[in-house]
């Protein structure tokens, strides 16, 4: 996907400009919020201990990322006896060719997609029309992006949470050319319709992964639409497309991130459908793939194993962060401008494209936390958004006014009499400024710190005026 | 094979440290860790077939599931038609290879045993397992158990024996071990109907699967 993230400012300004948007956040804020407190809550009312599972959780995905390798390993030995070809791609354009070959070598002319954010990374569906195959998304959101000229996705696990149902009617009546419904069940209805006859003629299924199972070299898929169950089990080619991190040892351990995922993700105790896929179709079976494939792509993860940034390949893709945050849930997800929104986004997207192109986004948090305490698998986010910011720092990329500033902040700092001498004339510019009262509506050197804001007017001495009185004292 | 293969776990390698030195010790651990299959925190597990019972009912029925209860397997075929007499659906059906010994034509329903196809209504599976914990059936596909007959038509009945209700995930995965030795090519748990809320959040059953999930419970 194209990045737009180091236009953050100018697309959040948009975005908090934009009436209807603002509408649409509204009407579904908080929603996600109460569904995960009330499935933990349920959790705990069972006799769970969700802290337990979420400690848990931490302590497999280091676990597994500590023998990457090896782990790696024996779930492709335990995928390829069971009939599947495990291929690997560095980036998303070699996961693009990849997908594009295997479909040309099956002569597949349309492929069925359940959603997979890993395929949006890569831009698969750009590759797979460039070659004249046709993608369909199958995932209500990401088919309602689809029609409407490949939109991109707001949310990671709710693409169209940003669209109102009115706008949905609209496309709707004009792509399907049908009259127009308003009812949301009779739109899920029609878009069910026009996706059935998908499934049933698509020569391939490409879904993501949500886990893959070393121990039985599985991939595990949750869907509530069932339409990851259509794509991998109608066409006659099944492919994976799924990141390097995304491997568990045991059957036990998937029990675990399932109950740790699900009520994260959407608050459900468990999502309608949990697929298990293993091989091929067997002899005598009815349906299931005859050739199936994973793709496992790397696109920039390994450079993080082990390093300062290692936490966040624990990341399970649940969307609890971005629904937890103030930032996203004011500015939405396409204000920062690449597949990725929200806190894990903000961590993301610099490591994954590259610090310059997103220097906004370790910046478009208040480190408030909410994200880190919701995080079903510990990451310390706002602690990785402040390593990122000195980064930047450590890089020279911040502006160089702000370089410049704080230059001169530390020369002055460093020398006590001019410091002293310094903050006794700030101090009395911002009473000027203040004119007696209690807040500062303009700040006259930063005009932008108050445009949503007043700056609180100084009261009384410096500390160190203070202090040099109490010794005289 | 390709060439990024090497590449990747190259990588991934020196990211890592390994070495020919640390690499057994790393190889056994992951070995122990397949051996001990040791299971994560998890609520207290019901044990007595009453509670277990119970338990699954309630869970289901709470995804929007509806559930019934019948002596004995013979008793199903009436159960089912009266289900589907109720809902005003007609009495015809596809089920799995695996139920189709049952007196179907007794109790009025045309039921044909194969995969299911676009223009079946009703699908009638067994059930591997029905888990306790979340109310989900967990089905697993083969020859006399087709993936599509609980997937394609718009209405699923699931038939269940009491024997066969678990108290969690856990349990699943020992019996799967146990009967199949590796796993089906698909095992699916499904918990309720299809459903999606992808317009503003708001909830619709049905999404791509059935539009509802009927359970008929076989305490005998």
């Amino acid at each position: 996907m194209e990045i737009k993230s180091m236009h953050f400012k100018a697309r959040a300004a948009a975005q908090l400009a934009n009436a209807g948007l603002q509408a649409n956040l509204k009407k579904v804020k908080g929603k996600f919020v109460d569904k995960r407190r009330d499935a933990i809550a349920d959790f705990c009312a069972q006799g769970g201990d969700f802290e337990a599972l979420r400690e848990a959780g931490e302590d497999l995905r280091d676990r597994v990322l500590a023998d990457l390798d090896l782990w790696l390993e024996k779930f492709e030995a335990n995928a390829t006896a069971r009939g599947a070809t495990v291929l690997w791609a560095k980036d998303g354009a070699e996961a693009c060719r990849l997908i594009v070959d295997i479909a040309k070598q099956h002569d597949v002319k349309k492929a069925t997609k359940s959603k997979s954010m890993l395929s949006e990374e890569a831009g698969l569906n750009q590759a797979l029309e460039a070659a004249g195959i046709q993608p369909v998304e199958t995932d209500l959101g990401e088919y309602i992006l689809q029609i409407n000229d490949n939109e991109a996705p707001s949310h990671i696990i709710a693409p169209v949470v940003h669209k109102s149902k009115e706008e949905i009617a609209d496309l709707f009546a004009r792509v399907h050319k049908k009259p127009r419904l308003t009812d949301i069940g009779e739109m899920t209805r029609e878009a069910r319709e026009v996706l059935r006859s998908h499934f049933l003629s698509a020569d391939m299924g490409i879904s993501g992964g949500n886990f893959l199972v070393a121990e039985t070299g599985s991939v595990a898929l949750v869907t509530n639409e069932g339409n990851g169950r259509m794509v991998t089990t109608v066409p006659k080619v099944h492919v994976v497309i799924t990141g390097i991190e995304k491997v568990i040892p045991t059957l036990e351990d998937l029990s675990l991130m399932l109950r740790l995922l699900i009520r994260s993700a959407t608050g459900q105790p468990i999502s309608n459908y949990v697929s298990l896929l293993t091989g091929t179709k067997g002899e005598g079976d009815f349906d299931g793939p005859e050739h199936l494939y994973y793709v496992l792509v790397d696109n920039g993860r390994s450079n993080l194993l082990a390093g300062e940034f290692n936490a966040m390949l624990r990341c399970i893709r649940c969307g609890a962060c971005m629904n937890h945050c103030p930032v996203y849930q004011a500015v939405g997800g396409h204000a920062y401008g690449w597949v990725y929104p929200g806190p894990m986004g903000s961590v993301l997207t610099p490591l994954f494209t590259g610090m310059k192109n997103a220097l906004d986004l370790p910046h478009a948090a208040t480190l408030c936390n909410q994200c880190g305490v919701v995080c079903p698998v510990k990451i310390p986010l706002p602690e990785l958004l402040r390593k990122l910011r000195e980064k930047q720092v450590e890089k020279n990329l911040r502006p160089l006014g702000e370089r410049l500033a704080l230059k001169a902040w530390a020369w002055v700092a460093a020398r006590p009499a001019l410091y002293h001498l310094g903050t006794r004339f700030a101090v009395r510019y911002l009473k000027w400024l203040a004119g007696g009262k209690q807040s500062i509506p303009v700040l006259g050197v930063a005009p932008e710190w108050t445009v949503g804001r007043d700056f609180p007017a100084p009261q009384g001495k410096t500390f160190r005026e203070l202090y040099a009185q109490a010794k005289k004292s | 094979m390709n060439d990024s293969r090497e590449l990747i776990l190259g990588r991934i390698r020196e990211r890592l440290g390994r070495s020919e030195a640390n690499a057994p010790a790393a190889g056994a651990v992951i070995d122990a860790t397949l051996a001990a299959r040791a299971p994560g925190p998890r609520p207290p597990a019901e044990v007595a077939p009453q509670s277990l019972l119970a338990a699954f009912r309630a869970r289901s029925e709470a995804l929007a599931s509806t559930v019934d209860e019948v002596a004995t397997l013979a008793d199903v075929p009436r159960a089912i038609a009266a289900y589907l007499a109720e809902r005003q659906l007609a009495p015809r059906a596809v089920c799995v290879p695996d139920l189709a010994g049952l007196d179907w034509r007794g109790a009025g329903i045309e039921v044909e045993a194969r995969a299911a196809v676009d223009r079946d209504l009703v699908g009638i599976t067994g059930c591997f397992r029905a888990i306790a914990e979340t109310g989900t059936l967990m089905l697993c596909s083969g020859p006399a158990s087709p993936a599509t007959v609980s997937l394609l038509p718009e209405t699923h009945i699931a038939v269940a024996t009491a024997p066969t209700i678990i108290a969690g995930m856990e349990e699943a995965w020992a019996a799967a071990r146990a009967v199949f030795g590796q796993l089906p090519r698909s095992v699916n748990f499904i918990s309720g109907p299809s459903r999606t809320g992808d317009i503003e959040q708001t909830i619709v059953l049905g999404a791509h699967g059935p539009y509802r999930v009927h359970i008929v419970i076989v305490r005998g």
